[in-house]
């Protein structure tokens, strides 16, 4: 048939390429003025690695270094538990048929994508001056942990949702335990969907500033609240430098998440 | 992402049957404890006397709003009248992330809808070009955009070297960087669940309605767009919400000049004002009509499982 | 859950072990102390130091109100600042014989009013809050505080001016020639108008970006804490500190020995080594503002003890910010919020 092609509309190429253009160039422009060999950083002054030098060698370097150790310590922790419980939410959500409060439970688990972060944030707040709780490595952890639970149910869900209980049921009829037939099942057949529950679990804790902001103490920084920090008083040469790898890190971990995901696809 | 949200049509496997409750109780504790049962103590606090240069003393009183909503002039003893500062705040934040919203929407749809239209080989690299940025560190993709559009920054710089302007432009530090910040933030939060239902549609649709010799932006109208509604309206709840109680992007693209919500409770917390039990109000306010949105839309797709 | 809870223990081991050995956490004003300073600091006396930053007095307040008294050894508040944080109960005190120091500090910066005899803090440096102008974007006169309050046309929308109610409305009060913590209705509706009229023409609060601002170009003019401005023109800005005619602000920063600090004694050593006169004129070098330690001068760097924004004409007026009342400060802060809206 000699017709239009129904999927084509007049711009809509365009668009899509100033949309990337619109998402990329900042970070771009970033990335290559974070090799400026100037001070000034507005003006080009060749081609130098000194920023990264400063990152790692600089006066700020240590408190660059200690707020980096702690966000990853505060993402690893806070993913891997996060991981846990929403893997285990989504077995009772998916596996274990009908219960009271089934509802309820979904709507909980969504709760943190649904409540403003600021809203979270001084609530948070509030909520540890008021018990008396001292703020420090403990309470970012905590806080990170509670919202890092839906992103990491989210592909984790998915995924069981697209794995047939056939094998479970097959294993429980030979005498396996429930146990069992979830350990030597059904986990290996979601560990896509639950790798890359983690990577995003572990993203969105590195990227948090306003809860951190909130429910840091006293002298603990992780990198967004230090790069806050110092982009307040303008933003210098080394914080492209530290955006740079920052970017770098996740474009790695997305990179990660969506060769994994491809993986199990393919394998399915 | 919430377009395509899994998790809401549980599947009706019994396997572990019984175990459910069990298996839920570590999520109940933690956001439960962590964060329901501080939602609900802000709402108690909304209600508390501020004490002076913050804190609160625990007394119950309906100060909070009535300084939320009554304005009584300067010094507190004239008759009362609407207050529009805070509301006007509240106005000035959704009406911003309104056109954040929909300036995302204007560049998101075409965007899902050409990915989404792309040979399945090319698809996923196109995805993948979109989803980077959606997981770049927010306050690093405002610093961007803060850096590039400064007096001296590059795009002034471009700008004057191409002969454009001749003085360069004051973009930073108005309504319309913070304008441009939403929407660069949380463009990507509109691509994703519009592409999710794109991708879903059913193209013998399109070919349905040409047959009836409609050309394609009737069909768009007419056919596409109801189609694919529910992926738009996840879409634009993504982005409109986030936008709502924005912080970072006021504050550094903003130059702190004006309030949106988000800095209007912060200042109350972090700041000179140090009024706990107004802050706590105002994120009530914020929480009830967000919360608001969300009902609506949940009960609006209800209706259409039937 | 075993995970779980394996898990949390390590993240909480790895926040306790920092506290292990000796610490101090100083709470301070951002770009104010030398890296340097700090790191001789801990070499000399074996101890962790760990430092949070603030920009106006009242950020310091809220943060220590929210849950961080008890946290922090050391703050530095501003002279008005240390009054309202002594009738808060939030100051600890020492006697001058644990502080060998004691005896460097300049007798005029003793008996000082907001702490008579100094029991709670020392003298860390002092200067004045007024304003810089870029004399390539403004060729006028520059004497008067109307630059910034009724601005020329040359600097309307290129104003940037200090994020913090005490300054900015002191500033403004002294233009309008209302005094401090008037509970005067028709004064207070005038500087509420003075500075409600005024916002159209300024492009920004910050207090941090001051600096940054004149020195990229962003602002034109812009309220400015001394020493931060002679930075800024050490930087490449071309501006002129400026000392107007109707007044500016004196200050005088101290260091305050914080009620529940964790470590007393690292508290007090760090006190004790500000008042050292090589370290004093090392934060001076580095801030560029005035110490109020004796003994300083041999260490200065020529520079920085002869720069204009430091030696002020002899006519120059300063006053310090006051203290107001409760009933009289929730009227400032009304103005304050009103503006900011």
């Amino acid at each position: 048939m000699a017709k239009t092609d129904l999927r084509r509309f007049a711009g809509f190429r365009v668009t899509t390429w100033l949309c990337l253009l619109v998402l990329y160039a900042p970070l771009v422009i970033v990335a290559v003025y974070s090799f400026n060999a100037s001070t000034s950083i507005t003006r080009w002054g060749g081609f130098s690695l000194k920023w990264y030098v400063d990152v790692f060698t600089g006066p700020e370097a240590p408190r660059f270094r200690d707020a980096a150790i702690n966000s990853f310590v505060i993402a690893i922790a806070a993913a891997t538990c996060a991981t846990i419980i929403a893997t285990a939410a989504a077995v009772a959500m998916n596996r274990t048929g009908r219960f009271r409060g089934k509802m309820a439970s979904l709507a909980l688990i969504n709760l943190p994508l649904m409540v403003p972060e600021i809203v979270t944030a001084v609530a948070s707040l509030i909520f540890f001056i008021t018990i008396g709780f001292k703020t420090g490595l403990m309470t970012i952890f905590v806080a990170h942990l509670v919202f890092c639970i839906p992103f990491a149910y989210l592909p984790i869900a998915a995924r069981m949702q697209s794995v047939p209980d056939m094998y479970e049921q097959a294993a429980m009829d030979l005498y396996a335990t429930p146990w069992e037939a979830f350990r030597l099942v059904l986990l290996p057949l979601m560990i896509p969907g639950i790798l890359s529950g983690f990577l995003l679990a572990f993203i969105i804790s590195l990227d948090d500033f306003l809860i951190t902001n909130f429910v840091k103490g006293a002298g603990i920084e992780t990198l967004p609240t230090a790069i806050f920090g110092s982009v307040k008083q303008g933003i210098k040469p080394n914080i492209m430098a530290i955006s740079t790898l920052l970017l770098g890190v996740s474009v790695v971990l997305v990179t990660l998440s969506w060769v994994i995901g491809r993986a199990g696809q393919s394998r399915n | 992402m919430a377009g395509a949200a899994p998790g809401g049509g549980a599947s009706r496997s019994e396997v572990y049957r019984g175990s459910g409750p069990r298996l839920l109780l570590p999520a109940w504790i933690f956001i439960g404890v962590f964060l329901l049962l501080p939602v609900i103590l802000m709402a108690v606090y909304s209600f508390l006397t501020k004490e002076f240069r913050g804190g609160v003393i625990w007394e119950f009183t309906f100060a909070a709003y009535d300084q939320f909503f009554l304005n009584r002039g300067l010094f507190g003893d004239e008759p009362p009248t609407i207050e529009w500062t805070y509301l006007g705040i509240f106005w000035r934040s959704i009406w911003q992330a309104g056109l954040a919203t929909f300036f995302c929407l204007l560049i998101g749809f075409p965007t899902a809808w050409y990915v989404a239209t792309r040979p399945v080989s090319t698809r996923s690299v196109w995805l993948f070009l979109i989803t980077i940025p959606y997981w770049v560190n927010l306050l690093i993709r405002t610093v961007s955009m803060k850096f590039l559009l400064r007096d001296t920054g590059p795009l002034n710089e471009f700008l004057m070297w191409t002969g454009v302007i001749a003085e360069p432009l004051s973009l930073i530090n108005t309504n319309f960087a913070v304008q441009v910040g939403l929407f660069y933030s949380y463009l990507p939060f509109m691509v994703l669940p519009i592409y999710a239902a794109v991708e879903r549609y059913d193209f013998a649709l399109s070919e349905a309605a040409a047959d009836l010799y409609c050309d394609s932006w009737t069909t768009l109208r007419l056919v596409i767009l109801p189609a694919v509604k529910p992926g738009i309206v996840a879409g634009c709840i993504l982005v409109f919400v986030p936008s709502l109680g924005a912080f970072l992007a006021p504050d550094l693209l903003g130059g702190a000049k004006t309030f949106m919500i988000g800095s209007l409770i912060e200042e109350q917390f972090k700041g000179a004002a140090g009024n706990w039990p107004f802050g706590a109000a105002a994120a009530m306010i914020l929480l009830t009509v967000v919360m608001g949105v969300l009902l609506i839309h949940a009960r609006a797709q209800m209706r259409e499982d039937g | 859950m075993k995970t779980l809870l394996t898990t949390s223990a390590l993240a909480l081991t790895l926040a306790t072990a920092a506290a292990a050995e000796g610490e101090l956490k100083i709470y301070h004003w951002f770009e104010y102390i030398p890296q340097e300073l700090l790191d001789k600091f801990a070499e000399e006396y074996d101890v962790t130091v760990t430092m949070d930053t603030f920009d106006s007095n009242e950020a310091l307040l809220a943060t220590l109100k929210a849950g961080k008294l008890g946290e922090y050894d050391v703050a530095v508040p501003g002279d008005y600042m240390v009054k309202i944080m002594a009738d808060e109960g939030m100051l600890d005190t020492f006697t001058p014989d644990e502080m060998p120091n004691f005896d460097n500090i300049e007798d005029q910066w003793v008996d000082v009013e907001f702490d008579p005899g100094r029991k709670s803090t020392i003298p860390y440096q002092w200067g004045s809050t007024s304003f810089s102008v870029n004399t390539e974007a403004y060729d006028g006169p520059l004497d008067s505080l109307s630059l910034i309050f009724e601005p020329p046309e040359e600097l309307k929308g290129k104003i940037n001016v200090l994020d913090t109610s005490g300054e900015t409305l002191t500033l403004a009060s002294l233009y309008a020639g209302i005094p401090q913590c008037t509970s005067d209705r028709e004064q207070l509706k005038a500087l509420n108008a003075l500075v409600q009229g005024a916002k159209p023409a300024w492009a920004s609060f910050g207090s941090d970006v001051a600096k940054d601002v004149l020195v990229s170009g962003d602002a034109a003019a812009g309220m400015i804490w001394s020493g931060f401005s002679a930075k800024a023109r050490a930087e490449g800005a071309p501006i002129e500190y400026v000392f107007p005619k109707e007044g500016m602000i004196v200050w005088m920063d101290n260091v305050a020995l914080l009620k529940d600090a964790p470590n007393r004694d690292n508290a007090l050593k760090f006190m004790n080594f500000l008042l050292e006169p090589e370290n004093a004129a090392a934060v001076t070098n580095y801030a560029q503002y005035t110490a109020g330690v004796e003994g300083v001068a041999e260490f200065l760097e020529p520079e920085v003890a002869n720069s204009p924004e430091s030696n002020p004409p002899a006519d120059a007026k300063g006053v310090f910010v006051q203290a107001c009342p409760e009933e009289v400060q929730v009227l400032y802060d009304a103005i304050w919020t009103n503006l900011k809206k």
